[in-house]
C-alpha cells in the first residue's frame, strides 16, 4: 500500500518548488501551443531573454531587486500570522519619503551620504502606512487583509492628488517630479562597472541590490535570532501562548507591520532612488502583490525568498522579450504565464507534497524490506 | 493466556474482530511488532499502554487510517482489507476520536447526518435520519436534543453526539480514544452507563485509555501494550491497577506520592477576595479567598470549568484583576496595581500553564526555543541584542538531563517529543529557576505513569526546599496523594478547605457538586 513518509528536507525546500516550476511551465507550454507557437522556442526566448546577455540580466536582477523587498515584506508579517496584501501601498508611500528626502537634499549631499537617510525616510513612511492598519488590527479588530487593500487604494489616490497637484515638476503634462541631481541619485550598476574599467549595458540596476541583500541578511538575523523575531513567530503560532510568555500580542502584531511596511517601503530606493531618479506614477507596478507570491514560494526564509524573487524577476523580464520576439504572444499571454507560475508555486504550492511523501514512502519501504 | 484456554474449550468461537499478527513501522520506529488481538462481540475490551506504546496505530489501521505492512484483520470471522475509514464504516467499525470532529455551527441532527445523508434530497434525510435516530436512541438510551446546536451542547453531550454518530452508520463496533479525558466525573458515569448499555445491545466497546482506575471500573477484559508489543491480555476481574501499572510500564510502579508530612512556614501567596467575570459578565471567580504557605502543596479539586482556569491566569498575570487583590511575596497586586505575566514571574513565580498546547509551548518551536518561554527577555539568554544561541542551547541540555526529557535533542522540534517529555521539558524550565511559587495546572495531563511518578517526586522535593505549590488537577486521586491541603472549587467559589488526610474522594466529590443554589457550605461534615 501507498504510505507517506516525511520528507526529507532537502525534498521539502528544493524538490518540491523544482516540481511546481516545471509543472507551471509545462502548463504555460500547453498554452503556448495551444495558439500555434512552438513552446520550445518560447522558452528558449524567455531564459535567453533574461539571463543570455548582460542587459537582459541587469534587467533580470533589476526586478528581482524589487521583489526581495516586497517578499521580506510579506514574509515578516506572514511569521506573526498577518497577511499583509498591502506591500503595494507600503512600497508606493515609502516612494513618497524617499523621494521628498532626496528632492530636498539632493543638492547638498552626495548619493553616499544622502543613502541611509533615504532608507530611513523610505522605512519609516512604509512603516507608518502599515501601522495604520496593523493598530486596527490589533486594538480595533478590524481584518488585516480588508484594511491593507483598502490602503493600497488610499495611497494610490494620495499619490496621483500629491503628483498631479503638490509635486509635479512645474511646467510639464506628466505627473512626475523634478529629476533628482545626478549626484544625489543611486549609481546605475554600468556606472559602477565602469569605475573599475568593465564595460557593460546600461539597465535600471542599480546599487539597491547590495541593500536587497543586506536587508535579506538582517531580516534573518530579527527573525530567528532576536527577542522580536522570537515573539514576532511565536504570536504567528500560539497567541495565547505568546500571552503565558509575557509578550504584548497586540504590540507585536504592530511591531510585526512596521517592520513589514518599512521592508516594502524600500522598494522606493530602487525605484525612486535608483533606476528612475524622481518619483512617477505607479512606479511600484505591481511588485507589491508579486512579493506575496515571492514569499510563499520562498517558504518566508530569506533565502527562499531571493531565489524565488530571481525566478519571478527572470519571468517578468523573459516574458517582456517573448512579448517582443513572438507576434501572437501578447503582453497579456505573458501575463497568464506569470499567473500559471503563481498558481503553481504559490497558490498550489502543497499539491505535490502528498503524491512526493506517498512516493517517498515506497521508496523507503522498498529499501526497508531488500 | 486465560483467554486462548478460552478458546479451546469453546471450539470454533466467533469474535467481533480478530487482528493476527499486525505489523506496522514508521521509518525505524516499529509501532506495533506481531500485535494480535481478539475482541468479542458485546464486550468492553479496554487497550491501555503509555505514550507510544502503540495503541494509536493499532487502532488507526482497524479504522483505515493506516495500513498494515503486514498481518490480517477478521471481522465477524471473515478476513478484511480497511483501505480507508470508508470501509471500516461500512464493515460496522465507528471511531469516536479523542478530539471531537463535529461542526460547531450544525444542529446535533444536522452532525449526524453530516456524510451519510443517503437521499439527494437534504430535508427528506434529515427526516428520515430524525426517525431511526429515534429507534437508536430507545435502544440504547441515548437521548440528544437533535435540534440543538453543537456548540451550545456541554462536552460530555457531544460525546454522545459522536456515539451517535458511529451507531446511526451501523457501528457494532465501537472504538474510544482517551474518551474521558474532557470530561467531568459525573460524566464519565454517564458514558460508562452508555457503554454498559450498547454492551447488553452486542456491541463490542474498544476502549483505548490510559486512566487505569477506569478500565479497573469499565472493561471486561484489558488488553496492554507496551513499546510495540501486546504483553498481555487479562480478564479485568483477575487484575489489578498495580498490575497493569507494571504490564504497562515493565517496572514495579509506584502509585503513591511517597512524601513526609508537610511543614508549612510563612505565607507567601496570599488571594483577597477575588471576583473575575468574564465578558458576558458571569463571575467565573466570585469572591476567592485563601493562603499558600512555604513549604506546602495545596490542591484545587473541582470539576473542570469552575474557575481553576480563571484562577491560575489571574495568578499568573495572564488575566487582569478586576476586583480584589493578591499578595505574591509582601508585594500586592490589584486593579491599581497591575502585573504582567513577566513581572509576576520576576517576583518568583513559575506558572506550568494547564493546557501546556495552548499555553505551556509552542509546537512548532524548537526545544530549547521552548525552554526560554517566560525569559527570552532575560540577560542571561541574551547579548547586545541577539539571543545567545550557546547559552539557550546549554540551556536547554541542562533542563532535560535534570528532568529526564528525552531525546536530548534541543533543536528538535517541541511537538516531536511525547507528551510526558513535552511535559517534563515545561516543568523542567519553571522549575529551574528555583521559584518560591509555583503555579502548576494538571501536572500530569497526557502523561505516561512512569513520568507521573518523577514528575509528582519533583514537586515534593520543591516543596520540601520551601516553596509553596498550588496545584490545579481534575484527577481527584492525585490531588489527594499529592496535596497537603485541599481547596475545592464549584462555580467559581472556595467551598471546602480540608487536610488531605483527613478527606477522601467521595467527600470531595460532594464538596465539589455544591452549587450556587445550595449553599450548603460544610453538607460534609
Amino acid at each position: 500500500m501507498s504510505k507517506r513518509a516525511k520528507l526529507p528536507v532537502w525534498a521539502d525546500v528544493a524538490l518540491i518548488p523544482l516540481i511546481n516550476v516545471t509543472l507551471a511551465f509545462l502548463a504555460a507550454g500547453v498554452v503556448v501551443a495551444l495558439i500555434g507557437e512552438n513552446p520550445l522556442a518560447a522558452v528558449e526566448v524567455l531564459i535567453r531573454g533574461a539571463f543570455g546577455y548582460d542587459e537582459g540580466v541587469g534587467y533580470t536582477l533589476y526586478y528581482t531587486t524589487n521583489f526581495i523587498f516586497t517578499g521580506l515584506a510579506v514574509a515578516v508579517a506572514f511569521h506573526a500570522g498577518l497577511f499583509n496584501i498591502g506591500g503595494e501601498g507600503q512600497a508606493y508611500i515609502g516612494g513618497l519619503g524617499v523621494g521628498l528626502v532626496c528632492l530636498a537634499l539632493d543638492h547638498l549631499l552626495p548619493w553616499w551620504l544622502l543613502l541611509p537617510v533615504a532608507i530611513s525616510a523610505g522605512m519609516l513612511f512604509g512603516a507608518a502606512w502599515a501601522f495604520i492598519p496593523g493598530y486596527l488590527q490589533a486594538y480595533r479588530g478590524s481584518h488585516i487583509v480588508i484594511t491593507t487593500i483598502m490602503f493600497n487604494f488610499i495611497a494610490s489616490a494620495l499619490m496621483v492628488y500629491l503628483l498631479v497637484n503638490v509635486l509635479i515638476k512645474p511646467g510639464q503634462m506628466a505627473p512626475e517630479t523634478r529629476d533628482i541631481a545626478d549626484s544625489a541619485s543611486l549609481p546605475l550598476m554600468h556606472e559602477l562597472f565602469a569605475q573599475f574599467g568593465i564595460k557593460i549595458t546600461q539597465t535600471p540596476l542599480n546599487l539597491s541590490i547590495f541593500v536587497a541583500l543586506l536587508a535579506s541578511f538582517l531580516v534573518w538575523v530579527l527573525i530567528w535570532r532576536t527577542r522580536w523575531g522570537y515573539a514576532i513567530r511565536m504570536i504567528g503560532h500560539n497567541e495565547s501562548a505568546a500571552v503565558y510568555s509575557g509578550i504584548n500580542p497586540k504590540k507585536m502584531v504592530v511591531v510585526a507591520m512596521a517592520i513589514s511596511g518599512s521592508l516594502a517601503g524600500l522598494v522606493a530606493i530602487n525605484e525612486v532612488m535608483g533606476a528612475q531618479g524622481r518619483i512617477v506614477l505607479d512606479f511600484v507596478a505591481g511588485s507589491g502583490f508579486t512579493g506575496i507570491a515571492v514569499a510563499l514560494m520562498g517558504r518566508n526564509h530569506p533565502v527562499g525568498i531571493i531565489l524565488a524573487s530571481l525566478l519571478f524577476g527572470a519571468l517578468f523580464q523573459g516574458g517582456a522579450e517573448l512579448a517582443f520576439e513572438f507576434s501572437s504572444i501578447t503582453r497579456d499571454l505573458v501575463v497568464v504565464i506569470q499567473g500559471l507560475v503563481i498558481l503553481f508555486c504559490g497558490a498550489l504550492a502543497y499539491m505535490m507534497r502528498a503524491p512526493l511523501e506517498r512516493l517517498f514512502g515506497l521508496l523507503t519501504k522498498s529499501g526497508e524490506t531488500n | 493466556m486465560t483467554v486462548i484456554q478460552q478458546q479451546g474449550q469453546k471450539g470454533p468461537v466467533s469474535h467481533a474482530i480478530r487482528l493476527e499478527r499486525i505489523n506496522k513501522s514508521f521509518g525505524a520506529v516499529h509501532a506495533n511488532a506481531d500485535v494480535d488481538l481478539e475482541v468479542e462481540a458485546g464486550e468492553i475490551h479496554a487497550i491501555v499502554g503509555e505514550n507510544g506504546a502503540g495503541k494509536s496505530t493499532l487502532m488507526s489501521i482497524l479504522y483505515g487510517f493506516y495500513s498494515a505492512d503486514s498481518g490480517r484483520i477478521y471481522v465477524a470471522d471473515s478476513e478484511v482489507q480497511i483501505s480507508d475509514s470508508k470501509t471500516a464504516i461500512s464493515l460496522g467499525i465507528g471511531m469516536v476520536h479523542q478530539h471531537f470532529m463535529l461542526v460547531e455551527n450544525f444542529t446535533v441532527l444536522e452532525n449526524i447526518v453530516l456524510g451519510a445523508e443517503g437521499s439527494w434530497s437534504l430535508s427528506e434525510s434529515l427526516r428520515s435520519a430524525r426517525k431511526r435516530l429515534q429507534e437508536i436512541s430507545d435502544t440504547y438510551g441515548l437521548s440528544v436534543d437533535l435540534d440543538t446546536l453543537t456548540s451550545e451542547l456541554p462536552v460530555g453531550l457531544q460525546q454522545r453526539v459522536e456515539i451517535l454518530k458511529a451507531l446511526y452508520r451501523g457501528a457494532r463496533i465501537l472504538i474510544l480514544d482517551e474518551p474521558t479525558g474532557v470530561l467531568t466525573p459525573q460524566e464519565v458515569d454517564q458514558l460508562f452507563a452508555i457503554l454498559r448499555t450498547l454492551r447488553e445491545q452486542g456491541v463490542s466497546v474498544l476502549l483505548i485509555t490510559h486512566k487505569l482506575q477506569e478500565v479497573i471500573a469499565i472493561s471486561d477484559r484489558v488488553s496492554v501494550m507496551r513499546g510495540g508489543r501486546m504483553v498481555d491480555t487479562v480478564y479485568t476481574a483477575q487484575t489489578n491497577r498495580e498490575e497493569l501499572a507494571e504490564l504497562m510500564v515493565g517496572r514495579k510502579v509506584l502509585l503513591r506520592v511517597d512524601k513526609e508530612p508537610a511543614k508549612p512556614a510563612e505565607t507567601l501567596l496570599s488571594v483577597n477576595n477575588i471576583t473575575w467575570r468574564d465578558d458576558s459578565g458571569v463571575p467565573r471567580l466570585d469572591d476567592v479567598s485563601f493562603e499558600l504557605k512555604a513549604g506546602e502543596i495545596v490542591g484545587i479539586a473541582g470539576v473542570s470549568g469552575n474557575g481553576q482556569t480563571e484562577l491560575l491566569r489571574v495568578l499568573s498575570g495572564m488575566l487582569d484583576i478586576q476586583q480584589g487583590s493578591i499578595e505574591i511575596d509582601g508585594i500586592r497586586v490589584s486593579q491599581e496595581n497591575q502585573l504582567t505575566p513577566k513581572a509576576v514571574r520576576h517576583l518568583g513565580v513559575g506558572h506550568v500553564a494547564e493546557d501546556r498546547h495552548r499555553d505551556g509551548m509552542v509546537g512548532a518551536f524548537e526545544a530549547q526555543e521552548t525552554a526560554i518561554m517566560g525569559f527570552q527577555d532575560e540577560p542571561e539568554f541574551n547579548s547586545s541584542g541577539l539571543l545567545n544561541q550557546t547559552a539557550i542551547n546549554r540551556h536547554c541540555i541542562e533542563l532535560m538531563q535534570q528532568f529526564d526529557v528525552r531525546p536530548v535533542a534541543p533543536t528538535l522540534k517541541s511537538a516531536g517529543f511525547s507528551g510526558g517529555n513535552q511535559q517534563k521539558l515545561v516543568i523542567a524550565r519553571e522549575m529551574a529557576p528555583k521559584p518560591k511559587i509555583l503555579l502548576v495546572g494538571q501536572p500530569t495531563r497526557g502523561v505516561d505513569i512512569g513520568a507521573i511518578e518523577f514528575i509528582h517526586q519533583q514537586i515534593v522535593a520543591l516543596r520540601d526546599a520551601g516553596s509553596a505549590v498550588l496545584v490545579v488537577s481534575v484527577e481527584l486521586e492525585e490531588i489527594l496523594s499529592l496535596c497537603d491541603r485541599i481547596l475545592v472549587m464549584s462555580e467559581g467559589r472556595i467551598v471546602g478547605d480540608v487536610a488531605a488526610s483527613e478527606t477522601d474522594a467521595r467527600a470531595l466529590g460532594l464538596m465539589m457538586s455544591i452549587s450556587r443554589s445550595g449553599e450548603q457550605q460544610e453538607a460534609t461534615e
